[in-house]
């Protein structure tokens, strides 16, 4: 009994030298290691692995290329896909992180950038790769060791040059135009028929005795849509104020609609009739798509508007609002950048905007020399693309790839 | 002061947001989705305003007896009731008195309304919703069936709330989408009129889109019919639908530098 201890000892000394003498296993790597295979089945390996950061990207990336396996659509053409190991020590453990496609010679390997998630990937940290090249069979032949790379964000994104180039010229024809519509040049406009057509619809509410509805649609307050809507909002409700007629707005988003109340409400003060104003003319009424449906194709229905207005976002619901006016006999005018509504506008209402119309349409109502500079600025611009467009065309017919390589914008 | 801070706001936010554009670090990602974020938090504050209005409306026109003001008593009580679904679980099988209790508190709120309404009855109106609330406070507090909660851990777990969504709310929705086949039928009839050259060139491409996806025309027309329709669809209709992006894409563009700029002040009801 007083050697037992000595026993315990050397029971536990045993257990640990044999568990230290074992070799570590790689869960991942799929075939297990004690199997043995012949050598020649084992896929050759891929060569001239190379490890980078990835570029133009917020980090925790990396980027992967090799020179695919000679086993790869030639020699045995056995290799099927490449998997991708990556270890923070050139010795090891590596683990899977990806796979890349037969053929395939790059593959990036992003991870989380959030440190709660277990495939978080701290940048600025030394990480090491290996690219396996894998059989239909399942085995296994593992490239040379890659690294030390580290990933980390950059702080301009090269591939958006061509983007960033043509932000900076767009708004120095802005810049331009404004200024020379302020000094007084006289700047055209094409007339817009919706447009024109507001203050008659206003006239012939007032002469009926009905109200105007204005639809802000579905966007929320945030959305270019919205916020031109709500330069033609304010337009029309200073007329509406003028000719004393009654005004309904109801609102699908609770930012939008105190927006909308503060528009109306100065629109009101502007044509010096501030008392006219009632809080209640603009409301919310529901989040929901169709049940906002249900309640403006309602008020349309019961409050039977002379005009209904409809300036902004619409989706599925555009149809259902402009059928339901056309039904209840209103003058209808329409609004939208959706591409797929605007033939549903066109078809039920009296008078649409085409796509930039909406937004050209607060600078036309307005007539404001600053306002009518940036229109100019933007037909320029168009003006650019358009001879941009037939450049690439013509390049690219006489083989000339370095024209569209110059424009093209990477992410 | 009270137009240029916002202006200021505006112009920094959209500053930075255009330059976050082209900035992919980790540090500009950070702000940009914290910017998000508070727009989240601005929207769940601004939907209690919105919710205010609605009541406000409502009540509106209840007092004065405007057409439909019925159905402010459903929008009310509907919104009343949803309301006390969300925060209530049941916890067992048997519903107990909870019904009662939704009642007690929606006839509550119509009471308070009718006291605002109606001032000469203010104090018994008053009265009866006071009764009524104590009513449903005794039912939360001795019904064992149901209890009220603000949170739990695996989140939204009224039956009534989801029932009332699965089986109401989203059959009504279908209904509402389901008049779109109508509204189509009839706005293509008016679009496709042949009254000049355009509409009748618009009435031919049509019928050639629409018997391409015609399962019974489609055998006897042939190859060449899809061909066409195919082209129809992807030369002249995307060389348009391509034109009105680009336009789109540079409204949009300038729309926000001049908003940015402080040039167009239209959201803060100064053009």
């Amino acid at each position: 009994m007083r050697y037992r201890p000595i026993l315990l000892f050397l029971l536990i000394l045993l257990c640990f030298t044999t568990a230290l003498g074992q070799e570590p296993t790689d869960e991942t790597e799929g075939p297990p290691d004690t199997v043995v295979v012949d050598s020649s089945l084992l896929p050759a390996p891929v060569t001239n692995l190379q490890a980078r950061d990835t570029e133009d990207d917020n980090g925790h990336s990396v980027t992967l290329t090799w020179d695919v396996s000679t086993d790869d659509g030639s020699g045995r053409d056995d290799v099927y896909m490449y998997m991708i190991y990556r270890s923070m020590s050139p010795e090891g453990p590596f683990d899977s992180v990806g796979v890349a496609m037969k053929g395939a010679t790059e593959h990036v390997n992003s991870s989380s950038k959030d440190r709660a998630q277990p495939d978080f990937m701290p940048d600025h940290t030394d990480y090491y790769y290996q690219v396996g090249a894998v059989t239909v069979g399942g085995l296994i032949t593992r490239s040379d060791v890659a690294g030390p790379v580290q990933s980390y964000g950059q702080f301009f994104n090269m591939g958006r040059i061509p983007v960033f180039v043509f932000v900076v010229v767009f708004c120095a024809l802005v810049v331009f135009f404004v200024a020379s519509a302020r000094k007084g040049a006289d700047l055209y406009v094409r007339p817009l028929a919706g447009i024109e057509a507001v203050d008659d619809a206003i006239g012939r509410a007032t002469e009926m005795g009905r109200p105007i509805l204005y639809v802000l649609g579905l966007g929320t307050a945030e959305m270019v849509a919205t916020i031109a809507s709500f330069t033609i909002l304010g337009r029309v409700a200073k007329r509406v104020a003028e000719y004393q007629t009654k005004l309904i707005v109801p609102c699908y988003e609770s930012i939008v609609m105190a927006v909308a109340q503060e528009v109306v409400k100065s629109a009101y003060a502007d044509a010096g009739r501030p008392d006219d104003y009632d809080e209640d003319s603009v409301f919310f009424v529901t989040s929901l798509q169709f049940a906002y449906v249900a309640a403006v194709n309602g008020i349309m229905l019961r409050e039977l508007p002379a005009t209904n207005v409809y300036m902004g976002k619409f989706f599925a619901e555009s149809l259902l609002l402009a059928e339901t006016g056309s039904i209840a006999g209103s003058i209808q005018i329409a609004g939208t950048d959706e591409i797929a509504q605007i033939p549903f506008f066109i078809v039920a209402c009296d008078y649409t905007l085409i796509g930039e119309e909406l937004y050209a349409a607060s600078a036309y109502l307005g007539r404001e020399p600053i306002l009518l500079g940036s229109l100019k600025a933007q037909d320029l611009a168009k003006a650019a693309v358009v001879i941009i467009a037939l450049a690439g065309l013509i390049a690219t017919t006489f083989g000339w790839p370095g024209f569209a390589e110059a424009l093209h914008v990477e992410n | 002061m009270k137009r240029q801070i916002p202006v200021l706001l505006v112009f920094a936010f959209g500053v930075f947001t255009l330059f976050q554009f082209f900035v992919p670090h980790e540090s500009s990602e950070w702000v940009y989705e914290f910017l998000l974020d508070w727009i989240l938090i601005i929207g769940v504050f601004a939907m209690a305003v919105g919710i205010w209005s609605l009541f406000r409306v409502s009540v509106e026109k209840i007092k004065t007896r405007k057409s439909g003001w019925g159905y402010s008593y459903i929008t009310l009580g509907s919104l009343i009731a949803m309301m006390v679904f969300g925060f209530t679980v049941r916890n067992g099988e048997a519903w107990g008195w909870f019904f009662a209790f939704v009642a007690a508190i929606v006839l509550a709120v119509f009471l308070v309304i009718q006291a605002v309404i109606d001032r000469g009855k203010a104090y018994l109106f008053a009265g009866l919703a006071g009764l009524c609330v104590a009513a449903a406070v005794v039912m939360a507090a001795l019904d064992p069936a149901w209890s009220i909660h603000f949170q739990t851990a695996e989140g939204l777990q009224s039956t009534m709330f989801r029932a009332v969504f699965d089986y109401t709310l989203i059959p009504i929705f279908a209904t509402m989408f389901s008049l779109l086949a109508f509204f189509i039928a009839s706005a293509a009839y008016r679009a496709f009129r042949a009254r000049n050259l355009m509409a009748t060139l618009l009435l031919l491409a049509a019928l050639i889109v629409m018997s391409r996806f015609n399962p019974f025309l489609q055998p006897i027309l042939g190859e060449y019919v899809a061909k066409t329709s195919n082209w129809l669809m992807n030369v002249p209709n995307m060389a348009a639908q391509r034109a009105i992006i680009m336009g789109v894409g540079l409204g949009i563009a300038a729309t926000a530098l001049k908003v940015v700029l402080g040039i167009e002040r239209g959201y803060m009801g100064k053009g």
